[in-house]
């Protein structure tokens, strides 16, 4: 159950998207995002729409893998679909019993939040698979510069995240190990009320909380051992450097996001 | 006498149905009768963490069936909820799940979730303490301010306190100096013999293995290659070492020996080499 | 033959806490390990072999006397750097000392934090992978990895730094038998050829044989300290320590306690086979 998790995770490739810079990526995802809001009508979502679906075919990521990503989703998709159905008000009338009715413009505003929230997920995940933790924090971090004439603790924040991300699926495992080990000494963890599935619960976080704690003593010496210094006097291997194909991925942000704001202009 | 635990032709297979699918156990099958002391020996990634879960009923087979007693721990939910408990598994570095205020509360969680009475789990708490060599001091402090060999113990307390029929445990010497190792040894056999208890050890000491085992279980990708005495496993030494396992230090030599010409059987552990080498000698002085 | 690291007259006690009083690891303790030397350090739980070893690269500072490593005075705040980057350390907990989430990434984290340029620390990290057997790795999630494939990462994850001695403390105590072969394989290739001093805190007999010179610890004490062979034929001294000779030298001691008469330092199982074969077909 818990390996269905795919938060975190970075399928390894060599397509052009996992090339890009990361800044690049952010960035871009962010223009998408405006975009995705902007956009007033079907017009402008089949055209982001196209663009997703060209970006998903060529970083090569199995379209069932951004699926299954959804799973955990689903209920808040579900909720917005009911939420915008019932609730819109219209002038053509579908269906009507006891208090409920539905118009077409309900239907069709909840086809357009779901398709939203929808695109906006994808986008996001097409982010996380195709961008190492490490290039992703990198970029972060490198985005977040200027930040730092604020005293704003960039390098620290960005680190944390990156450990984070690398111990997500190690404290995963942890888990199902203590989970194990504890029904075998007869733990129950499903029934019983919301309070009694609670205190069930202290078996397993306790030696978690125990254990993430020497993780960190533990580590924290191990980086000191390897001169670890903080932010100050690091390089990096991996220099980030724009190229060609991040001239080109800017452009098409922008065009995208300009004819948007056009086709907004005309209701499409 | 009808064994204790049986298991039929068990098959298991993770992530079932997608493409993830891989089969960690293929048809395996044998029994275990009160008070042995088996061995489980095998290849990491052979299938013995998934064995031992299906044993207790942590894991339900893909197809097969586990006998406790004759009854199919299966067949109701009841049976399965026993299994738990008559049933005892003990996982490497057990002593990464205690987590409560003392030593006491921690060792009586197993018989608290089993529902007995105060009474009834005082006196599993003392005793099973007792047969870990934990003294009454230790059962009032917290857990955490102990050693790590220590709060192994307590790991190992907590699941004795079940008074499981049959112990199972995976490296429970894992990590720990020989001192340690010999001390958590000599504990799970005392447990033996006072409950007449049936013992699974999955080890990677083969000389600890050949020493204290009445039965050796040899897993080898996925399926059970061989289920014999230690004295019979360890003759077919090639076929150990083709599956990437030690053999103890002895038989080694004694191979050498034999490959050398000398009159000398195969033999596991260091008694019976001192034995065999004096019966040597001794042949040789009266030529 | 220079001193890699020089501890004399260390004394050590770890800091009590609240009113429990402290505990002391070391009196008066004298220890040298010779550059380009493997050296096995031997002994129970307690007997204060890791503690030593946290001495080597300054996570611990003595109480008493002094430690140099490459010259330098570990007590001095301003060499740390220099020292670490000469002396690296790898610990027990494979998980616990991985910081990336990509194999290439964390080795390439020790140079990076000592301020190299890009396409130096890109040759670094090839080149340690090269070393520790791992290249085709490089782009794996360091979670996937056996235990084994870890501690072989975080060896790299030295390596890189280029240091001039490795300690590691206690690395196998968590690995299969396979594992095990890897890790030690490693280390004694990396001994051997690229002259990196080894100092290995193990409670493994068959690994200490590995190394040329084995050091048994005892209550902050050193008991032997002397080639493999000479410090495991005294059995008699190692069974008072609570540790046992390999197979190999106790079964010839326990024959010579039945009236045979066999060296002690046969620790190979060939060379062991050969005098019982010969001392049988007298």
């Amino acid at each position: 159950m818990l390996k269905d998790i795919t938060l975190g995770q970075y399928f390894p490739g060599n397509s052009v998207i996992h090339r890009l810079d990361p800044r690049t990526k952010l960035i871009v995802l962010v223009v998408y995002i405006v975009a995705l809001f902007l956009a007033a009508n079907w017009v402008s979502y089949a055209l982001i729409a196209a663009f997703l679906l060209t970006v998903i075919k060529i970083s090569t990521i199995p379209p069932k893998s951004i699926v299954r990503g959804m799973k955990p989703l689903v209920m808040i998709l579900v909720f917005t679909a009911v939420l915008n159905l019932f609730f819109t008000g219209g002038e053509t009338v579908l269906v009507h019993f006891w208090i409920v009715t539905i118009t077409a413009e309900g239907l069709e505003r909840a086809i357009f939040m779901v398709l939203r929230i929808l695109m906006l997920i994808s986008g996001t995940f097409l982010l996380t698979y195709t961008t190492s933790p490490i290039s992703l924090t990198d970029g972060l971090e490198s985005l977040m510069g200027p930040l730092k004439k604020l005293r704003v603790p960039v390098h620290e924040l960005s680190m944390m995240m990156c450990i984070a991300l690398r111990f997500i699926p190690t404290l995963i495992e942890e888990t199902d190990k203590i989970m194990s080990a504890q029904k075998a000494r007869g733990a129950d963890f499903e029934t019983g009320n919301l309070v009694e599935k609670a205190k069930a619960l202290i078996p397993i976080l306790v030696p978690l909380f125990i254990s993430a704690f020497r993780r960190a003593d533990e580590l924290a010496t191990a980086m000191e051992c390897r001169c670890y210094q903080g932010g100050e006097g690091r390089t990096k291997m991996k220099l980030l450097r724009y190229h060609l194909w991040d001239y080109e991925a800017f452009a098409v942000g922008g065009i995208l996001i300009a004819a948007v704001c056009v086709l907004r202009a005309f209701g499409l | 006498m009808e064994p204790i635990l049986q298991v039929q032709n068990l098959n298991y297979f993770y992530s079932m149905g997608t493409p993830f699918q891989h089969q960690a156990l293929e048809n395996v099958s044998f029994s275990v009768s009160r008070g042995e002391f088996i061995g489980i020996i095998g290849h990491t990634g052979s299938g013995k963490s998934t064995l031992m879960q299906q044993l207790n009923g942590l894991l339900k087979p893909t197809s097969g069936t586990v006998l406790l007693d004759g009854q199919d721990i299966w067949s109701d939910k009841s049976l399965t909820r026993q299994a738990r408990f008559r049933i005892g598994l003990v996982f490497q570095y057990p002593e990464y799940q205690l987590f409560e205020e003392t030593v006491y509360k921690d060792i009586s969680f197993g018989p608290r979730n089993i529902g007995l009475s105060p009474e009834e789990i005082d006196r599993r708490v003392r005793e099973a303490a007792a047969v870990v060599g934990l003294s009454e001091a230790q059962l009032q402090v917290s857990p955490f301010d102990l050693s790590g060999g220590q709060k192994r113990r307590v790991a190992i307390a907590g699941v004795i306190a079940m008074e499981p029929e049959v112990l199972i445990l995976d490296e429970p010497t894992a990590g720990l100096d020989p001192a340690g190792r010999e001390g958590i040894l000599k504990n799970i056999e005392d447990y033996r013999k006072t409950h007449n208890a049936a013992i699974l050890m999955v080890s990677h000491s083969m000389d600890d293995v050949a020493r204290l085992t009445d039965r050796l279980l040899v897993m080898n990708g996925s399926r059970l290659a061989m289920d014999d005495t230690p004295a019979a496993v360890f003759a077919r030494a090639e076929e150990l070492t083709a599956m990437g396992l030690n053999i103890p230090q002895v038989t080694r030599v004694f191979l050498e020996l034999q490959r050398m010409g000398l009159p000398v059987p195969s033999v596991y552990t260091l008694d019976q080499a001192v034995d065999a080498l004096k019966k040597c000698r001794g042949g040789g002085r009266h030529a | 033959m220079r001193d890699m690291i020089r501890a004399e007259h260390l004394s050590f006690s770890y800091p009590g806490v609240d009113d429990t009083p402290g505990v002391r690891v070391f009196a008066d303790l004298d220890f040298r390990v010779e550059e380009g030397s493997f050296v096995a350090v031997l002994g129970s739980n307690g007997c204060g072999k890791s503690t030593l070893a946290k001495h080597f690269n300054a996570i611990l500072l003595p109480s008493g006397g002094k430690v140099y490593v490459c010259g330098y005075d570990t007590a001095d705040e301003d060499k740390l750097i220099a020292i670490r980057r000469n002396v690296g350390m790898v610990f027990q907990n494979p998980d616990n000392q991985i910081v990336a989430n990509v194999v290439e990434e964390d080795v390439a984290f020790g140079p990076e934090n000592l301020g190299i340029s890009s396409a130096e620390i890109r040759r670094r990290v090839d080149q340690a992978l090269a070393q520790v057997g791992m290249s085709e790795y490089a782009q794996h999630a360091p979670h996937l990895l056996s235990g084994g494939q870890k501690q072989r990462i975080a060896i790299a994850g030295i390596i890189a730094m280029e240091p001039r001695c490795i300690v590691l403390d206690e690395p196998t105590a968590m690995l299969d038998p396979r594992g095990r072969r890897e890790v030690m394989d490693t280390i004694t290739k990396l001994n051997r050829e690229k002259k990196i001093t080894v100092v290995l805190i193990t409670h493994h007999m068959d690994e200490a044989a590995q190394a040329q010179r084995v050091v048994v610890m005892h209550q902050g004490g050193i008991a032997a300290d002397g080639t493999p062979k000479a410090v495991f034929s005294q059995v008699e001294l190692l069974h008072s320590l609570g540790l046992a000779a390999p197979e190999t030298v106790e079964l010839c001691w326990r024959l010579n306690q039945e009236g045979f008469d066999l060296p002690l330092d046969r620790l190979d199982e060939t060379e062991c086979a050969q005098i019982l074969y010969d001392a049988v077909k007298i």
